[in-house]
């Protein structure tokens, strides 16, 4: 079926795919650098029982500690991990 | 601005090769789509949709390998972003998630579709038509706003516009030609 397009329903259709907020789109666009910094914690708490403990008890304090300055995303994926192992 | 360039297909291969800028040009290309989605789809509150937007994104970077036929990115896309909207629905009110979508989202679902279509073929102008085009319409600046930063009188915004849109127009109707040439 062929759709007919006036100015008006082009302009409508237009106006639905506005920008998302940049901010949202930056922290999808770092993703791969955050999936990056989730498998690093994930393999040290594994592998290292004193940072494993560190980051059970506090695990915010724990991670800025050794330099890391996870999202609250990342935060709240670590805690899941953690609480699954 | 311009979606064209790589195909879907491309920017999918590429990313599961973790190249960097395809990741950040499949994100810019199908950012508008989720986030139409989820707040004219689904009425989605900003808090939500943005939980909504990123988890859809992790799920997409995170699963590329189980996506099946990589030429299917825009259909896997908003099936992820319509369950989690679903999702999102049913825990705030506590309503069963396949009763919250009203005929009303449904049509506005639709036109998201319709609308990632036209944007599709908005990609096959000349720059200055999409940028004014987008200036316009998506990020609602004035005649006045757009000659200023673009530099061109005032007087002659409306008549651009109206020049771009008859070649969007242009644009889609050779699309749904060609389609209906494909089916014959």
């Amino acid at each position: 079926m062929t759709r007919l397009y006036d100015e008006e329903r082009l302009g409508v259709l237009l106006r639905i795919l506005r920008p998302a907020p940049v901010g949202w789109v930056r922290a999808a666009q770092e993703l791969p650098a955050a999936r990056r910094t989730f498998d690093e914690i994930v393999a040290r708490a594994e592998a290292d029982l004193a940072f494993r403990t560190a980051l059970i008890a506090d695990l915010e304090q724990a991670l800025a500690a050794e330099g890391y300055e996870p999202d609250r995303r990342l935060l709240h994926e670590i805690r899941e991990r953690l609480s699954d192992s | 601005m311009s979606q064209a360039g790589r195909t879907d297909a491309e920017l999918v291969r590429r990313c599961r090769g973790n190249d960097a800028d395809a990741w950040n040009e499949l994100v810019e290309r199908y950012s508008r789509y989720v986030y139409a989605i989820a707040v004219r789809g689904f009425r989605l509150s900003e808090e939500d949709a943005e939980d909504v937007f990123q988890d859809v994104f992790t799920r997409v970077y995170t699963r590329l390998d189980s996506l099946r036929d990589d030429t299917a990115l825009r259909p896997w896309i908003a099936q992820l972003t319509r369950r989690r909207c679903l999702d999102a629905l049913s825990a705030r009110r506590d309503v069963p998630a396949d009763e919250e979508l009203t005929k009303e989202g449904s049509s506005d679902l639709s036109d998201v579709e319709e609308a990632f279509e036209v944007r599709e073929a908005l990609a096959g102008l000349s720059e200055a038509c999409q940028d004014i085009l987008d200036r316009f319409f998506t990020r609602d600046q004035s005649y006045k706003t757009i000659a200023d930063e673009l530099e061109i009188p005032s007087g002659t915004i409306a008549s651009r516009i109206a020049r771009c849109l008859g070649r969007l127009r242009g644009e889609l109707e050779g699309r749904n030609q060609d389609d209906e040439g494909s089916r014959d």
